[in-house]
């Protein structure tokens, strides 16, 4: 789950991280208010949206008087931002972070994420700051420095030196350093982060460090422990289908493409997709009804997937195993008569009964049309549906 | 022979008084699995499925002899599971809970990188194991699909296994074990380790390998295969058009940083030697054409006693 920078703020200085003061805004007025109440000659005004890039896309303005926080909050607020990582729609500007101005002497990377291979939460620290850390992982991977550290332990005295001196801090930060970094690493552990990232870090002219910017996404999985992370949740920078497919445990991610689909399984999910394109076709989702695809998930995910307008037709893929195709049927055709089918829909059941499944579904009297094998039931559906552009 | 479980594996399961845990002990009973009992403190001294509830794994291991267990545990609550069974000794371990926080995993594996530790932990978030030939289901997967022989079958995916299982069965090539790896970022045994066993396995003549976006577990194969393993290798990546920054389904299926794309899996594999299909509906007949090369055609196809 991903959570604001100006909320990431928040819960790095309660672990004593350093953060520049700031304030709230959305709208205009109270962006101005932000300014007068920080009683400082430079301020920053920031774009808060789930996504990075947004200084390249003109959403972070530095601003000297009232009415330059003005004409920036009225720029920005309400705007769509398109950065590397909003897709092409971009993505609405609701709020706005004005925090007090920085004077930057230099800018450092710092972060915490999980090294799979080690099995272990890894801190990473770059002395290129400000970049991405992919792009120094892709062009400089010597100027990262990475400790894996174990969360019963944390993060140790030896374990911050190895990487201040790594990214080579000036010896009088050490001291504060060594308290930031393990307090990063206590946050990172408590919270269940699977991404705690500083970048910048700064150090100010006046010789302090400083989180200038701060992204934490938390593990999913964790949340039922932290009621209080949850409440972090913003749905207006989730997509709608998304949150709709959520509600009924499903797994749906949007994509661009015209082709549906619905399928048990996440790995036979990513599948389908994959076979979708390789005939030609471009798929609309992933959608993953779950390994036993019950009648009442499978109506949901057709009233999501048949919601989205781009999508020209579907592919259901279901491989019965414990639950029988001939029960699987019967939910597809249930759904599928509770829902105004427009589009062509190509269905493929595997595994028990799939004869008397596919009868079902040939004597429905619905335009379904079945597939034999997954390849081919994706020409068929890249085929109808590359008819129906024409 | 077979991997990891055979005729002797006495199996419990820890969960077992849960719907999911219920149900799945009955198919596991059905396929003619050794189940010896199962796991629940509350329920302690009383019997489910006509099976005896311990209070506890070592428990279980003491009177009834448990070698293996499976766990459905809910997610909050599985890592203590999991660790209960390693601290009681029982060999092997199958996580099939999906759904576990990834820093409890990681407490985990520090508890089996211990010195001194014989646990085994499969998964989670995994289909589970089987071995058709001893008749020993350790999870959640159909087992009618599956046919006793020589083949054997790891993968990190539930369903997409069960596709490539069912397409070896319909064409008569039976498995050896099927592994599940699991969806997650932290495991217990990976690809390497699969691998490793199959090919000390004398009655494993060919492997199905199935991976997916995320990590480098594949790539790290791909090293191990080129190589130690010997025998012919018919592979399928997943997720060739997953998005970058998401999580396909899977905890651990996700493109971060540029890393864990499906195309540097597959030139990764292609080079060590495995046989990449482009869809996962031709990993049958794929297997096929590697075993009538290697001259196995005809052994592949032959009754296994069960």
């Amino acid at each position: 789950m991903k959570i604001h920078e100006f909320q990431a703020k928040s819960l790095l200085a309660r672990y004593g991280v350093p953060v520049s003061e700031g304030h709230l805004a959305t709208s205009v007025e109270q962006a101005v208010q932000a300014f007068r109440d920080l009683r400082v000659s430079v301020a920053v005004v920031k774009a808060q949206i789930h996504a990075g890039g947004r200084g390249k896309a003109g959403g972070v303005k530095l601003v000297r008087s009232e009415d330059e926080c003005r004409a920036a909050a009225q720029a920005i607020l309400g705007s769509r931002l398109v950065t590397h990582q909003t897709g092409p729609a971009g993505q609405l500007v609701r709020r706005l972070w004005i925090e007090k101005g920085s004077e930057i002497a230099k800018e450092y990377y710092l972060g915490i994420a999980l090294d799979r291979e080690q099995k272990k939460p890894v801190v990473m620290m770059s002395s290129e700051g400000g970049v991405d850390i992919e792009e120094v992982a892709a062009r400089h991977p010597e100027k990262i420095v990475k400790v894996a550290f174990s969360p019963s332990k944390g993060l140790s005295p030896t374990d911050v030196q190895k990487l201040v001196r790594g990214v080579k801090m000036a010896p009088g930060l050490e001291p504060q350093a060594a308290r930031m970094l393990p307090a990063l690493a206590k946050l990172y552990c408590e919270l269940d982060c699977s991404i705690a990232e500083i970048n910048p870090l700064i150090v100010t002219k006046q010789n302090q460090l400083l989180a200038l910017d701060a992204k934490i996404v938390f593990d999913g999985n964790a949340l039922f422990r932290h009621p209080d992370l949850v409440a972090l949740r913003d749905l207006d920078e989730e997509d709608p289908k998304e949150i709709e497919a959520s509600k009924y445990d499903l797994s749906y991610i949007a994509l661009d493409g015209d082709i549906g689909c619905m399928v048990n399984g996440a790995g036979l999910a990513m599948a389908t997709m994959d076979v979708i394109q390789l005939y030609g076709g471009s798929p609309a989702n992933f959608l993953d009804v779950g390994g036993g695809a019950t009648a009442e998930k499978v109506t949901a995910a057709f009233r999501i997937l048949l919601g989205d307008a781009q999508v020209k037709g579907v592919l259901v893929n279901i491989f019965g195993g414990i639950m029988k195709c001939d029960v699987i049927a019967t939910g597809v055709i249930a759904a599928a008569r509770g829902v105004d089918l427009k589009v062509p829909l190509v269905v493929r059941l595997e595994g028990t009964n799939v004869e008397l499944g596919r009868k079902m579904l040939a004597e429905s009297g619905l335009p379904i049309v079945s597939g034999t094998d997954l390849d081919d039931a994706a020409q068929k559906i890249c085929a109808a549906v590359a008819a129906a552009r024409q | 022979m077979s991997i990891f479980v055979d005729d002797r594996t006495r199996l419990i399961c820890q969960g077992m008084t849960g719907d999911f845990g219920s149900f799945h002990t009955q198919r596991s009973l059905e396929y003619g699995t050794q189940m010896v009992g199962g796991v629940n403190p509350r329920k302690a001294g009383t019997t489910h499925l006509g099976l005896p509830v311990f209070k506890s794994c070592h428990e279980a291991r003491e009177q009834a002899g448990a070698n293996a267990s499976v766990v459905f545990v809910p997610p909050a609550f599985a890592a203590d599971a999991i660790l209960e069974a390693i601290d009681a000794g029982i060999e092997l371990v199958v996580a099939i809970t999906e759904g576990i926080p990834v820093l409890d995993m990681v407490k985990v594996t520090e508890r089996l990188a211990q010195p001194g530790t014989k646990t085994r932990l499969v998964g989670p978030n995994c289909p589970g194991v089987i071995t058709p030939a001893a008749r020993c289901r350790i999870g959640i997967m159909p087992g009618y699909i599956h046919k006793a022989g020589r083949v054997g079958v790891v993968s990190r995916s539930g369903t997409l296994t069960y596709e490539a299982v069912w397409q070896l069965t319909s064409r008569g090539i039976g498995q050896s074990t099927c592994v599940g790896i699991g969806g997650d970022p932290v495991n217990g045994t990976n690809f390497v380790d699969v691998l490793a066993a199959f090919q000390a396995d004398p009655e494993t003549d060919a492997i199905v390998m199935i991976g997916e976006i995320g990590g480098n577990a594949e790539e790290r194969a791909a090293e191990y295969i080129a190589q130690h393993v010997k025998k012919p290798m018919v592979g399928f990546i997943a997720g060739q058009t997953a998005p970058p920054g998401r999580r396909m389904g899977h905890a651990g299926a996700i493109i971060s940083g540029g890393q864990g794309t499906a195309a540097d899996k597959i030139a990764a594999l292609e080079r060590a030697g495995v046989r990449m299909c482009k869809s996962p509906a031709r990993l049958g007949e794929e297997m096929e054409r590697a075993l009538q090369a290697a001259g196995l055609l005809e052994r592949a196809r032959a009754a296994v006693p069960v």
